[in-house]
């Protein structure tokens, strides 16, 4: 299905992404990066729920300086997913479609993804 | 692949975004609002007719919605006819056996 002749540019290094485009690339690689996050969470879960000595070990790993830092970096896959989610969708029913328009949805949801991971990290803590 | 090409996948990754959407929403605002203080509590909350229904509905939405998903991607990069095939089938066993999981999970919880 290849046509012939046509430009090819695809040097990563030199494509400029605007911002709704960041956000989209993003969009696709947290969801990745999630998808790789569920056995890991799935046994966290199973352990927090096989009785109190494993709620205890769950919080414990949660806890751990290693744990912290994979749930805030978790935290932010699923909040930026989450927004970046509902950005598309809202793109989709025809919300934000001009150029202003999408460049300020795909920063709210950018920026709300970020913030929120944060906040709810910290009232983990 | 048939049965789930084209707008038929695009139509059920929103629906499962949807219902995904929302789950996380209120699931975060429980948890935020009665953080379940141990295992008991936890427990209780979870194996709850409601949040347990609601939370096996999610597991099965969730995994489709991220089958989806990671069906596009390899759709989009991997090109060979033979390796996208192999990719395409063993990404369905992975997410199988994680449904299974989720379902034990909590089916494993409601006993206890």
């Amino acid at each position: 299905m290849t046509t012939q002749g046509r430009p090819v540019f695809l040097d990563l290094t030199k494509i400029r992404l605007p911002i709704n485009a960041l956000v989209s690339i993003l969009h696709r690689i947290t969801g990745v990066l999630l998808i790789l996050s569920i056995p890991l969470v799935f046994w966290l879960f199973q352990l927090s729920l096989a009785g109190p000595e494993g709620f205890e070990q769950a919080l414990g790993v949660l806890g751990h300086p290693v744990g912290l830092l994979l749930l805030l970096g978790w935290l932010w896959l699923l909040m930026h997913h989450f927004f970046v989610g509902i950005r598309f969708l809202l793109v989709e029913v025809g919300v934000g479609e001009t150029r202003k328009g999408g460049r300020d949805t795909a920063w709210s949801a950018l920026i709300a993804g970020i913030v929120s991971a944060i906040l709810l990290w910290a009232v983990f803590l | 692949m048939s049965v789930l090409s084209g707008q038929r996948a695009w139509l059920l990754q929103r629906i499962t975004a949807v219902y995904a959407g929302v789950y996380v929403f209120f699931a975060v605002a429980l948890l935020l609002a009665r953080p379940p203080a141990d295992h008991a509590a936890w427990l209780a909350l979870i194996t709850h007719p409601v949040v347990g229904l609601a939370t096996a509905v999610f597991a099965v939405l969730m995994l489709l919605h991220a089958w989806i998903g990671l069906r596009d991607v390899i759709l989009d990069y991997v090109r060979p006819f033979g390796v996208r095939l192999t990719a395409l089938a063993i990404v369905a066993i992975f997410f199988l056996l994680l449904g299974l999981w989720a379902l034990w999970i909590l089916i494993e919880a409601a006993l206890r």
